[in-house]
This record gives C-alpha cells, sequence and structure tokens, in this order.
C-alpha cells in the first residue's frame, strides 16, 4: 500500500513522459517502416520544434504561435526529406542515414548559432501548465492529458493507416516500391505524407514535453530522441502500436528509476539516498542491448525484414 | 487487323549498364493478344517496364491511341490506361484479397463495387478468398489476383510479364483463359512469356525477340509451326 502511494507520482509522470516519447517514436517507426531509414534527424526536428515556440510566443500570442509552430516544424520536416533524403532514393541505405546524421548536426549547429548555445526558456502555455490535483497528488495538467491526448492521436493514426487511400497507400509503399508505382501510386508524395505526419506529431510532443522542463538547448533533441528510438525499436520498428507501448514502457520504468531512491527508502529496503537515479537513462541503453540481443525484431516486430 | 492502340518506334532500352533493347520497334493492334516471346534476358521485360514507365528509355518512342507516352512516369502511364501485371506477380502478402484490389483502383475516384464484382466473377476463388490475406494464396491464386489486381484500373492495355513463371501446368491452362476472356471482353493484352507453346497458341501475333532485337514476326498459329522457332523455344 504504501509503495503505491510513494511510487503513484513517478508512475503518472512517467505515463506523461511516455506519451511524449510515443509521439517521437512514431515518427522514427513510419519512417523506417517506408523508407528503411533510421531518421536521426527526427530528435533535432523535434528541438526545433521547442525554439520555434521560444521564438514565435515571444512576439504572438499563443492561438498564432502554436499552430505555426507545427505548421513551421511540418515544413521543416518535409524540406529535409525533399533535400537530403530524395535524391538518394536509388542510393545505398547507409548513403542516407550519413545524409540523416549530416542533417541531425546541421540543426544542431544552426539552433547553436541562433540561441548562442544558451539555455531559452520554454514559454508557459496557459491551462494545460496549471496545476491540478489528481489521487490527492498535485502536478501539472499537461501531465495528466498527455497520456490522453497521446492515445487520441495514436487511435487517428491507426485509423488513417487502416482506412484510408492515403494509409491504403502507405501499407502498400512500406512493402514495395516498384508495384506501388504500378497501381499509379506516386511514392513520393506518399513518402512526404509520411515525413508530414510524423514531423506533425513530434512538434504536438515538442510542446507538451518542453512545458514540464525549464528550457530548450541546441542538443534538447539528443536524449528524448534517443530514447524515442529506443522505444520505437523494443516496440520493433515499424510497428506504430509497438512504438507507443514501448515508449510508455520506457517512460514508466524510467521515471520509477528517478523516484528508486524514495520508493525504497520508505519501504524500509535502504536507510539513505544511494544515487539510483543516476541510472535512469542506463536503463533505456540496457534495455536496448537486451532487445538487440533476445529479440531484435522487438515486441511487435515485422515478421520478415527484408523487402520481397 | 485494326488500328494499332500501341505502337513502338526504335526503342533502347539501358539495364544494369548494358543495353537490353537494341531498337526495336512493334505495333499492338486494338483488342488483339500479342506476344513477345524469348529467352532469358532477350529484353522482354525491359521492353514492358520501360512501356510501364518503370524506366526510361534511351531513346526512341512509345505512342498509345495517337499520343506519345515516352518518359511518362508509371502513374501517368496507368492513367492513360495501360497496366502492367509484374513477373512474379508481385501482389501485396500483408492487405487482403479485397485491398489488393483496391490499390489496382487507386487512381479511380469513382464507384469501383461493379469492377470488384466483376472481377470476382471472373475469377470465383478470389470472392471466397476475399478477406484472406494476399501472402496466404497459392500461386495460381496470387496470379489471379494480380490479374485482377490490374484490371481493377479499367485498363485499356494489359500487359503481363510471365504469368506462367512458376505454375502448374493445369493452372496455366486456367490462367491463357482468362487472358482469352479479359481480350474478349474488349482489352487489349501484350503478353511476354518463355512459355512460348502457350503465348503462341494464344495471340493473334507474336514477335520472338532476341538479344535485344526482333529476330521474326508472324501469326501465333504461324509460327507455332515454324521449324526455327521449334528448335529454339518449343524445344521439339
Amino acid at each position: 500500500m504504501n509503495f503505491f502511494k510513494v511510487a503513484l507520482p513517478y508512475i503518472i509522470s512517467g505515463v506523461s513522459v511516455g506519451g511524449q516519447y510515443a509521439l517521437i517514436a512514431i515518427g522514427y517507426t513510419m519512417v523506417y517502416g517506408i523508407l528503411r531509414l533510421i531518421n536521426f534527424a527526427h530528435g533535432d526536428v523535434f528541438m526545433v520544434a521547442g525554439l520555434l515556440m521560444v521564438y514565435i510566443a515571444a512576439s504572438f500570442p499563443l492561438f498564432v504561435a502554436i499552430p505555426a509552430v507545427i505548421v513551421l516544424t511540418v515544413m521543416l520536416g518535409f524540406t529535409i526529406e525533399r533535400v537530403a533524403y530524395r535524391p538518394l532514393r536509388s542510393a545505398p541505405r547507409m548513403s542516407v542515414m550519413i545524409s540523416a546524421i549530416g542533417v541531425s548536426y546541421l540543426l544542431q549547429n544552426l539552433a547553436l548559432y541562433i540561441t548562442g548555445g544558451l539555455n531559452k526558456n520554454y514559454p508557459a502555455i496557459p491551462w494545460i501548465s496549471d496545476r491540478v490535483t489528481v489521487f490527492g497528488l498535485d502536478t501539472t495538467r499537461v501531465t495528466v492529458i498527455t497520456p490522453f491526448l497521446t492515445i487520441l492521436l495514436v487511435v487517428a493514426l491507426v485509423m488513417l493507416i487502416n482506412h484510408t487511400k492515403l494509409g491504403m497507400a502507405m501499407r502498400a509503399v512500406s512493402k514495395d516500391f516498384e508495384t506501388s508505382q504500378l497501381m499509379g501510386i506516386r511514392i513520393n508524395s506518399v513518402i512526404s505524407a509520411t515525413f508530414i505526419i510524423g514531423t506533425f506529431l513530434a512538434a504536438v510532443g515538442s510542446m507538451l514535453y518542453f512545458t514540464n522542463y525549464p528550457g530548450v538547448v541546441p542538443t534538447s533533441g539528443g536524449m528524448p530522441g534517443l530514447k524515442a528510438f529506443v522505444a520505437a525499436v523494443f516496440g520493433g520498428i515499424g510497428s506504430i502500436p509497438g512504438a507507443v507501448i514501448g515508449a510508455f514502457i520506457i517512460g514508466i520504468c524510467e521515471s520509477i528509476i528517478k523516484g528508486l531512491d524514495t520508493i525504497l527508502i520508505v519501504n524500509g529496503v535502504i536507510g539513505e539516498q544511494i544515487g539510483l537515479a543516476t541510472f535512469s537513462d542506463a536503463f533505456t541503453f540496457v534495455l536496448l542491448i537486451i532487445i538487440l540481443v533476445f529479440k531484435p525484431t522487438g515486441l511487435f516486430g515485422e515478421k520478415q525484414t527484408d523487402k520481397v | 487487323m485494326s488500328e494499332p492502340i500501341l505502337s513502338i518506334h526504335d526503342l533502347k532500352v539501358n539495364y544494369g549498364g548494358i543495353e537490353a533493347v537494341k531498337g526495336i520497334s512493334f505495333e499492338v493492334p486494338e483488342s488483339s493478344i500479342i506476344t513477345l516471346i524469348g529467352s532469358n534476358g532477350a529484353g522482354k521485360s525491359s521492353t514492358l517496364r520501360t512501356i510501364a514507365g518503370l524506366v526510361k528509355p534511351v531513346s526512341g518512342k512509345i505512342v498509345f491511341r495517337g499520343d506519345d507516352i515516352t518518359g511518362l512516369d508509371p502513374t501517368g502511364i496507368v492513367k492513360k490506361g495501360i497496366t502492367l501485371v509484374p513477373e512474379g506477380r508481385k501482389i501485396f502478402p500483408d492487405l487482403t484479397v479485397l485491398e489488393n484490389l483496391k490499390m489496382g483502383a487507386y487512381l479511380r475516384n469513382d464507384d469501383i463495387s461493379g469492377d470488384i464484382q466483376w472481377v470476382y466473377d471472373l475469377f470465383p476463388r478470389l470472392k471466397e478468398r476475399s478477406w484472406q490475406a494476399g501472402g496466404t494464396l497459392s500461386g495460381g491464386e496470387q496470379q489471379m489476383l494480380a490479374v485482377g489486381r490490374a484490371l481493377m484500373s479499367r485498363p485499356k492495355m494489359i500487359m503481363m510479364d510471365e504469368p506462367s513463371l512458376g505454375l502448374a501446368p493445369i493452372i496455366v491452362k486456367g490462367i491463357f483463359d482468362i487472358i482469352r476472356e479479359i481480350n474478349r471482353q474488349g482489352v487489349t493484352v501484350l503478353l511476354i512469356e518463355q512459355n512460348a507453346n502457350m503465348a503462341l497458341k494464344t495471340a493473334d501475333f507474336a514477335y520472338v525477340l532476341e538479344t535485344g532485337k526482333i529476330t521474326m514476326s508472324g501469326p501465333g498459329a504461324a509460327l507455332l509451326v515454324n521449324e526455327d522457332v521449334k528448335k529454339a523455344y518449343l524445344g521439339t
């Protein structure tokens, strides 16, 4: 009983962080599903969305800033694909990946140039930054709504993929470029649509994520991006439900580890703080290693990984 | 024979650095069944893939119903009314039979229920398996699905790349019956085959392709009894 009482705040915050990771992880997993490309720039697009919010919200009201951030981030995602990946469509996959790493550093360096490397305070978004009480627990509203918003967006996305023409085209293109072309599908449009959806979700995720953090720096995209990537691998890269479940598991575990000292002290297992919280990041990567060793295709990975 | 629906003028195509098609010209009359036969590497597939827009020709001209369609992208070609049933069938294994058929109608915005019914009438087996994933079908059924999917775009001309490949003789016969049936319903057929025997029996007119050049042509029935063709392709 006591355990749950102490652990509850960590679980709730973990679910919330998990939802934010999920929104980023979908971008990784969708792009991989279609292009077989690990889009290393995705975490940095997430960071840019954060910076855009900082700058735009400084001179415009939020009802302008929020849609503007989403539109600009989506345009950035679209442009990256158009400029850095599309010309390499018939090149070996490794070349595209290296291009993605290049874009990642380019975005970080641009951010460094513009911000001067200083921490930029993220604007408080009214209502979602407000404090609320759930289960007798004081927290921010964003923590509570994140998982619900995430699930809502994921359900909408799954419906799009399973029940619309675009979704059908995405599923076809992810299996076979050439046959999809023979059906009359323009694969470039479908790939652009994939990047648009992925960056849209990352933009929404960045608003939820940075609201809970003091600010944005040029490397802010690194850690959440990596963790979302691990979540996508954990869930089985290419699978959207897999990425979401993986993200929630990682978010919750990492948050519990952050509070492990406190939980253990209250339960009388240890006498004083021993700094287990340090391992919260390491845990994610240990998980990555374990998954890659024992189940490389992840929880819901494709049965066949190669194109037929 | 009637007016050509498709005419190819001096087509040259490179494939993987070699000249796979070395300047061929041929015509496909409207509502006919035309076949290109030849051995592996003769340039048959390259010819079809070029017409379908998957490969850009080095030179030459492709004219379809009076329009120059050389160099159009595959989407443009499908819009013009040409579809290719690819070699190896290439159905979408994770999509259901019905979804595969809907993929074939991807560019259409009108009501397709009548055409789905039409395909199911042509291939009753597909109707039984409507909700099954395409990958679970047998080879023959997958070929039926590939043909049905191609018909869903309501093509004026359907091109088939080795429809008999890897199928049992009895299934092959069924496929060729369907090819004739589709043709009887007004769709022009351009067929390439290594199974020269079946192809020549079915086709109105045939061209023999050898290392990228047309070496012989004539009505299917005439080539069937031609001594050179017999020796090279019929194994008799």
